[in-house]
């Protein structure tokens, strides 16, 4: 496939490393996942994660709310890598998880009172559930048409729920003032930092949109890292192959595409809990959910970890800094995206990573030779 | 009973529109395998082409045509030449994505330059012509003329690829790119040469698009979904097939908003989703991919 001259020698000898891990046992070789996160990146990370914890002693509200922004394009961001730069599911239909689980969410805590919190779960669980059957129809397609499928069903999604009518219909819904003030620990948060329910609302969804990044960014390196990871970089260089190799295309793919829908559903459900209001026109927007976590995968970097974070750090600051330019600021992104894809298809962390051999996640597999008695 | 037979007749002719908007993306697909995500927004656009010369050079409706015709092949070869050339390769990423950023584009920049305003094109005595058939049927002039124009496009492109020197090479192209490069085919003229003939095409649908009803440019990306059930529905690479899928797509909508006018989109979708589950190869399959 293409993706050889797109992603380089590492592509060429991802499926013949699958071989070469079935022969290991009896050969000379070993596969090793390059090597183990390097100290100084791991205490970097920690460091970065702990001060992420302790900030709200120290932010204001907006600077809160806009890393909550941050945290929730960033899981999306990595959930929408996973699928296209690995499993080579280019889906289009992304927002029929994330408006999904926002609904849930809505139905959960407005209509069964449940904790918000819980029901995030809950709603993750069951966007994923809902991925199953609609998984049956869109694998039925392949490529290209498989992202407009996704965007078909995204659509029906849409549709249906304009006409729950106990959800507000078309026009949408808001969430109770119990239910948006009712979170788990909230009192806790009151008193701990002296501030109001409102402020205090904002800093358990901080802390949950950042769970969520970190919870999503650590599942997808362990899943890169595991044989399902090794099955997914042979899928991705090659189907055939990979099938051949014993590896079950369907399954490995249908499983990404599932976790892949949990955790965007999750996601959404987090998104509408903070804002505290829905409709179908914004919970299944194609723009908000897939148009702008595909700019950032594909300026970032598509089939790498980090492509995601820097893709989502210059949206952050395109989105700051020009987004009262409307119209001319999508027209700026999308021409950027086009320029990236046609012109540095790897994304500036590609291009970073090529030039200064720069690695913080790992993931690549190496052959090397045994030295040990094995 | 009257009205059901209504509806369907009603459905047959709106599917007619829908084989328009199909037929561009059919024609681009099997020449050249891209699947062009920007489609419906480039019908939008050509609709605002024709609209833009009916007010400024203050010329009718069948003149516009004739003017935006040469306008969107010139618009579809220059996309094709620059930009689509340089993502055709096996891997489906780079021209699924730039596609998808050319939609964000053109329809953010049709905002920039009319505004979310709805808009119509006004077709004169053809928009309210209708023909009466008894038994209180009666058949509007427009759909009716939507769905013959669909049939002679369908016609045309039929003629083109298979009578004409440039069809053969259109044909050769599709069936084995590299040996048509060998029978010294340019086969990235061929495919600027096919996506300017499929936005002539494209512009002949927008012309049906704008007086059958209101557009705005937020539009596009609707009718591409309503385009590709029906070159799906019809089965990849056939131009008749395509046109079988828009009548059921404009059948199913017209039934659903019979039943319930909110379900009339849903239909259509749920429609496409059946045809994928019982007969995932369309109905009249040709290419195999």
């Amino acid at each position: 496939m293409q993706s050889h001259t797109r992603l380089g020698p590492k592509a060429t000898t991802a499926t013949s490393l699958a071989a070469s891990a079935a022969k290991a046992a009896g050969g000379g070789y070993r596969v090793e996942t390059a090597s183990g996160t390097p100290r100084t990146v791991k205490l970097v990370g920690c460091s970065i994660v702990l001060l992420f914890v302790l900030l709200p002693m120290l932010a204001t509200r907006g600077l809160l709310q806009e890393l909550i922004f941050v945290f929730y394009m960033l899981s999306l961001a990595q959930f929408w890598n996973l699928l296209a730069g690995y499993a080579g599911l280019v889906s289009v239909g992304q927002q029929a998880f994330v408006g999904l689980g926002g609904y849930l969410l809505f139905a959960l805590s407005n209509m069964a009172g449940l904790d918000p919190l819980l029901a995030i779960v809950i709603a993750g669980l069951v966007a994923g559930l809902c991925a199953l059957p609609t998984a049956l129809v869109v694998f039925r397609l392949r490529g290209a048409y498989f992202a407009i499928g996704t965007w078909v069903v995204a659509e029906v999604y849409r549709l249906v729920f304009a006409q729950i009518k106990q959800l507000g219909g078309g026009t949408g819904t808001s969430l109770s003032v119990s239910a948006a003030n009712g979170i788990v620990g909230i009192d806790w948060v009151k008193a701990l930092f002296d501030v109001k329910t409102s402020a205090a609302r904002d800093i358990i969804i901080y802390w949950a949109a950042l769970a969520l990044s970190i919870g999503t960014v650590m599942l997808v390196y362990l899943v890169l890292r595991s044989r399902h990871g090794l099955a997914l970089a042979a899928i991705r260089d090659s189907e055939s192959a990979a099938e051949s190799l014993g590896v079950d295309n369907f399954k490995v793919k249908l499983w990404v595409y599932m976790i892949t829908a949990v955790g965007s559903g999750m996601i959404g459900a987090l998104i509408y809990l903070h804002n505290a209001r829905i409709s179908p026109d914004s919970a299944f927007s194609v723009l908000d959910w897939t148009a702008n976590v595909i700019f950032i995968v594909v300026i970032g970097g598509i089939g790498t970890m980090e492509g995601p974070i820097v893709g989502v750090l210059i949206f952050y600051l395109l989105q700051t800094y020009l987004a009262n330019f409307g119209t001319w600021y999508l027209i700026l992104l999308g021409t950027l995206a086009i320029g990236v894809m046609l012109f540095a298809p790897r994304g500036i962390w590609g291009y970073i990573s090529a030039r200064y051999g720069l690695v913080l996640f790992p993931i690549r597999r190496r052959l090397g030779v045994r030295t040990d008695s094995g | 009973m009257t009205d059901w037979l209504d509806t369907i007749v009603q459905g047959v002719l709106l599917g007619g529109l829908y084989a328009l908007f199909a037929a561009g993306l059919s024609l681009i697909f099997g020449i050249m395998r891209l699947v062009n995500l920007a489609h419906g927004d480039l019908i939008v656009l050509a609709a605002f082409v024709i609209l833009s010369a009916m007010t400024v050079l203050g010329v009718d409706l069948l003149t516009a045509l004739l003017i935006a015709m040469p306008i969107m092949f010139g618009i579809g070869f220059a996309l094709q030449h620059f930009v689509l050339n340089r993502t055709i390769g096996r891997d489906i990423l780079p021209p699924l994505l730039v596609t998808f950023g050319l939609s964000i584009i053109v329809q953010n920049a049709l905002l920039q330059g009319f505004s979310a305003d709805s808009r119509r094109l006004s077709g004169g005595a053809w928009e309210t012509a209708s023909i009466s058939l008894g038994h209180g049927l009666v058949i509007g002039a427009m759909p009716l003329l939507t769905l013959i124009s669909a049939v002679l496009v369908i016609l045309g492109l039929n003629v083109l690829f298979y009578k004409t020197s440039i069809g053969r090479a259109f044909r050769a192209t599709s069936d084995d790119p590299e040996t048509a490069q060998l029978m010294g085919i340019d086969n990235r003229r061929i495919f600027s040469l096919a996506m300017g003939v499929a936005m002539m095409v494209v512009a002949i649908a927008a012309l049906y698009l704008g007086v059958r009803a209101n557009f705005d440019p937020t539009i596009g990306p609707a009718r591409l979904l309503y385009a590709f059930e029906a070159v799906i529905i019809g089965g990849l690479g056939s131009l008749w097939g395509t046109l079988a899928g828009g009548v059921i797509i404009g059948l199913a909508q017209t039934v659903g908003a019979k039943i319930n006018p909110e379900w009339q989109i849903l239909a259509g979708h749920v429609a496409f989703l059946v045809v994928l589950i019982v007969q995932p190869r369309g109905l009249f399959p040709r290419a195999i991919d």
